[in-house]
This record gives C-alpha cells, structure tokens and sequence, in this order.
C-alpha cells in the first residue's frame, strides 16, 4: 500500500510540477500566489479523495473505527459522570458543559488527524529513504508541500461524531432545569477562531517534532511523545493546577502550549462570556499570542531542519 | 501448488519420543530463544526512554480521578448511605469499590498486566506472514510456527523486562504512597504472578489466533484495530471494570479479555475475595486452554487451505 501510494504521490506531484513550471513567474501578485496554493491543495485533497475511495470498504471500516473510539471515550465519561456532577470541585464543569469541551477535543483532533497526521508521518519516511529531494525540487514552498500533500478523509467521520455530541449537549445545557445556558453569537464566533488557533498550535507542534527525524534519522519515540504530550489536552487544565501538577500546568500552558488549545475556545463556547475575571481575558489574550509563537517557531525549526538535510545515499 | 502435505505429518526425521529428540528439540528451542533475546537488547535505549514515556498518560488520567474524587467527597451524601461509618471520619469516597489511591495502583498495575500480555505486532506479523508466503518456512522445515513465534515472544519480553525494571521501579517506587494496603499477602502475590503468567499466554494464544483469520482474509488489521479498541475498553485498560453499570458489568466479567489488564490488577490491590480466588483462577486457566486449542485448530485448518506458489 505504501508503494502504491508513493507512486501516485510522486506522479502525480511531477505532472503538478510541469503544469508549475508552465505558469510560475518571478513576479506574481501576492493574491495569485494565495489563489495558486489553494488551488494545489484542492487538488491534494482531491487526490487523497480519489485515493480512499479506490479503498472503499477501507474507508468505512476505518470511518467506523474511528466511531468505534468515540463510542467508548463517550461511554467512559458517561460512566464518570455516574458517580459525580462534576470534573473537579466549583470547576463548572459539570456533565453538558464537560461533553461540550469533550466535542471540541473532537473537532480540533479530527481536523489535526485528517490534514496533519498522515503528512507528518509521510515526512520522517521521505527523510529516511531520501525521497524529500523531490519534495525540495518542486517549486512551491517545501513545508506547504510537506504539510498538505496528503488528507485522510476517513479521520472526519470524528468531526461529525463531534458535531452529533457537542448537538446534544448544546441542547441539554440549554434546555436544562438548574443553570441553562445558550452560547450568544459573539461566542461562537470566538469559538471557531480559537478552535483554528488550536488546530494550529497542535499543527506546529507536529511539524516541529517530525522536523526532527531530520536530525536524529528516525523517531519512532518522538511520535509516541506527541500522543502522551497532546494528551494532556483532553481534560480542563483546572484538573492540573493543584499539587505536584502546578509545574506541568505552567509547562504545557506557557513553554508547550497545549493546554490552551481545547481549554480557551470550550470555555468560551461552554460558560458565558460575561462575568469573566482579568485573568480568563489573559488566558484568552495568551492563546492568540503563543498560536503566533508556535507557527513562527514550527517554522523556524522547520528551515533549520532542512539546511541539515543531507539527503539518503541511494 | 499445494504445500499442505508437507505438514501432514509434523514429524521431523529424527526420533521424536526418545531422549535424543527432547535434547535436540530444546538446543533448537535455546537458540531460538537466545537470538531473540539478543536481537533485541540492541534497541535498549529507546526501550528505556519508551517505557518511562509509557507512563504519561497515568499521570493525566491520575489529574482526572483526582478532581473527580474531590467533586465527590463534596457532594451531599447520598441519604441511604448508613449515617454512623461515613458521618464520622472523613470517609474516603469510593466508585465500584475503588478509592482514589486505589484507582492510581490500579493503573500502575495494569501498566505491568500489560507489560505481559500485550502483543504488539504479533497478529499483524501473522496476517503479514501468511500474506507474503513467509509461511511456507514453517511447512517446509522442522519447526513449529506457533512453538517457534512463543519462544520469540518471550525472549522479548525478557528482555523487555530487564530494560524496563528500573523505569518500572522508579514510578513505583514515587507512587508507593498509593498503595494503601501495601504489600499483599504471600497468597496473593502467588497469585498474581499466576494471573500474569497466565495473561501473558492467553494474550499470545487469543492475537496468534486473530492472526491466523489471515489465512481466510488477506487483510486483517482493520479486524485487528477493532479488537485492539474492544480490548482497551473491556480490559479494564482504560478504567477499573467494577465502574460499569450492573448487568453490563456482570456480562464484561465473563469475557477473556478482564484477564489482560483487569484480573491481575484486581488480585493485587484484594479486590478478589480470597475464597473466589482459586475459582476465578481456574477460570483463567479453562481460558487459556480454550485459546491454545483455538490457535492450535485456526493454523491446522489454515494450512489445509494454504495453498503456496513460486519460491
């Protein structure tokens, strides 16, 4: 399969790259440059469409896998939630508001795993047996390549299992006895912005691991690393903020910062905006700015990385 | 084509009942065994390092019990809970019988059920095996693949072990305070490292048996990635099993799967009561029996219907 895949990739990226070399100029307008990525990567997307449909009953089986997962995160919260009205003592986050922020983690994975993912991984094999030469001949911007090249459609059926739980649980929370509440328009708009910023912030991270195979060859660990790091995303970063956890709550919300990426656009979307204390504003202010940080830093490490590249001895 | 006649008969040239074919048998097993174990020291480094990582989400999932357990002792106690035991001290709350300390060592202890019995890539292997012809070897020459897959199995989890003991004591060592009830009883202990014995085999038996569905479909890890996340739930992996609400709890303990992660983990914190747990072990035992001659019945009908081609 991996062969296979290779075959079309590169075909496919050498017919794209003569159809490049027939219009590309010096002095493009900016706005045709922005037109002309977009472009290449509807047709990325297209192909990679093309690609899992050829594998259809793949497709699904890997669809309702994927449902499979969801199911059970579902069915274990569902069974915490047996036994207490909240994660936390006076955290607010209580049943609805907790599937709330448990959709969000949804939708900012399924987006990082659909688009992200499969690149990354596709990126440390091209460093290992040599093939990112041809990533680095063609001529558009070696990390939109590296980055985009690949979408795994299969990973939305979670960003639909995400619109199903975060349906129910808006309507729950907003039809409920004690303490409704209905997210104004303003907050869901903040909602999508900071749940773009999240999926950025998870994107530089992934690039910036993967970016170092380039250095260390091949980093099996590393990957596994960006599983036990992003999982500390999953819950309210409250839950950290106490103890021996006081140290990782600083870390991963200031050096790493993947405690703000589903933390800041649920709270926004789940508890409302109003009564707010200077601090959440700060947290909220923090997100925008370490999202600038994380995508300038991938970017960096991602440029660094490649003038170390040496290519694999064929 | 057919190879299959070639396994009609698994007796090798040499006598295989006399004393000679034991000795000759086990100097094959030794090798075996010892190129394992070697093969994968190599990699001991990043073992190291992936094991101590291993450890990483515990520590979230010890952050989560920890707010959940202090939003439960805040709760208004519930009105049929007798007034005199939890009124007076500080009562520890419990879920399914588990205290907070207690669900912490029980996800330590599931780390070591799962050292033994999970088997990464042995199903695979299989499925990857039969797949690409590999498996001719086995038919051709005097050595049994299920016999030959074990040894290699167990070398590397040998191995496994000797990398991972210091990592493994580390943790333990800072999480001792978790373990409220200290060390078990002479009993217990017995029978946990039977339970993990025990779990380590039928974790090979059950995934070489899920393997061999490879000699009836050539693709299996769809299957494969569907009991993965069946037996991460129903294991008690992902939580301890007494959570589950009533009937489907009861129906959970009667699966297999409680013996790879749950089972061990219970006997050592005494969650199995001392007078079930010679059943409960006996069960355990009719388990593995059941998957060996499972796994032993799966690759004898699958090498009636291999059929292999070319060299």
């Amino acid at each position: 399969m991996p062969a296979a895949w290779l075959v079309t990739a590169v075909l496919g990226a050498d017919l794209m790259s003569v159809w490049h070399r027939a219009e590309v100029s010096t002095d493009e307008p900016k706005g045709n440059q922005w037109r002309r990525y977009l472009r290449v990567f509807r047709t990325f997307a297209a192909n990679s469409l093309v690609r899992d449909m050829t594998f259809r009953a793949n497709f699904v089986i890997e669809s309702l896998s994927s449902l499979g997962w969801t199911a059970m995160n579902v069915g274990f919260y569902l069974i915490i939630f047996q036994y207490t009205n909240s994660i936390g003592e006076d955290t607010g986050w209580d049943q609805e508001r907790f599937f709330l922020f448990l959709a969000t983690t949804w939708f900012i994975n399924s987006i990082v795993q659909a688009f992200f993912m499969p690149n990354a991984q596709e990126f440390s094999e091209l460093i290992r047996t040599g093939g990112l030469d041809f990533a680095l001949l063609k001529p558009i911007d070696t990390q939109f390549l590296i980055s985009f090249r690949r979408v795994s459609w299969s990973s939305l059926a979670n960003f639909f299992a995400g619109i199903v739980i975060a349906t129910i649980a808006l309507w729950r929370l907003a039809t409920r006895e004690v303490d409704p509440h209905v997210p104004t328009v303003l907050s869901a708009a903040l909602y999508v912005l900071f749940c773009g910023c999240g999926v950025a912030i998870m994107y530089s991270l992934m690039i910036s691991l993967s970016a170092t195979s380039i250095w260390l060859g091949r980093n099996q660990t590393l990957y596994n690393f960006w599983f036990y790091i992003t999982n500390f995303s999953r819950y309210p970063m409250e839950i950290y903020n106490r103890g021996w956890g006081v140290p990782l709550y600083g870390f991963f919300t200031f050096v790493v910062p993947v405690l703000v990426v589903v933390n800041v656009p649920a709270r926004l979307l789940a508890k409302p905006i109003d009564p707010r204390t200077s601090e959440e504003w700060m947290l909220i202010g923090w997100a925008l700015l370490a999202t600038a940080m994380s995508v300038w830093a991938s970017r960096q490490v991602f440029r660094r990385a490649l003038v170390s590249y040496r290519s694999a001895s064929s | 084509m057919s190879v299959t006649n070639w396994n009609a008969a698994p007796s090798p040239p040499f006598d295989d009942t006399g004393f000679g074919g034991w000795r000759h048998r086990f100097s094959v097993w030794r090798r075996v065994f010892s190129t394992a174990l070697s093969e994968r020291l190599v990699y001991r480094g990043d073992f190291a390092l992936g094991t101590l990582m291993r450890f990483l989400p515990i520590v979230t999932q010890i952050f989560l019990w920890w707010a959940v357990f202090d939003a439960i002792s805040d709760q208004p106690v519930a009105p049929d809970a007798s007034g005199e035991e939890s009124g007076g001290v500080a009562a520890e709350a419990e879920i399914g019988e588990f205290s907070f300390p207690d669900i912490v060592a029980y996800y330590l202890l599931t780390m070591i059920a799962r050292a033994f019995s999970s088997m990464p890539g042995l199903a695979s292997g299989i499925a990857l095996q039969i797949r690409e012809g590999e498996i001719k070897r086995y038919l051709i020459q005097p050595i049994d693949l299920i016999g030959f897959l074990l040894l290699n199995r167990i070398a590397h989890k040998i191995a496994y072990y000797v990398i991972a003991f210091l990592p493994f004591a580390l943790v333990f060592y800072l999480c001792r305070d978790y373990f409220e009830g200290g060390f078990p009883p002479t009993h217990q202990f017995i029978a946990f490292l039977g339970s993990l014995v025990m779990g380590f085999l039928i974790g090979f038996f059950l995934e070489a048996a899920i393997g061999m569905i490879g000699f009836w479909f050539l693709e299996v890890s769809s299957l494969l990635f569907l009991y993965m996340l069946f037996s991460f739930f129903l294991s008690g992996h992902m939580f301890p099993l007494t959570l589950l609400p009533g009937p489907v709890e009861t129906v959970v303990q009667f699966l297999p799967l409680k013996y790879l992660a749950y089972f061990p983990a219970a006997v050592f914190l005494g969650k199995v009561p001392d007078e079930e747990l010679p059943t409960e072990m006996l069960i355990q035992a009719a388990w593995l029996t059941f998957f060996i001659i499972v796994c032993r019945i799966a690759y004898a009908r699958g090498v009636a219907r291999y059929s292999g081609f070319g060299g």
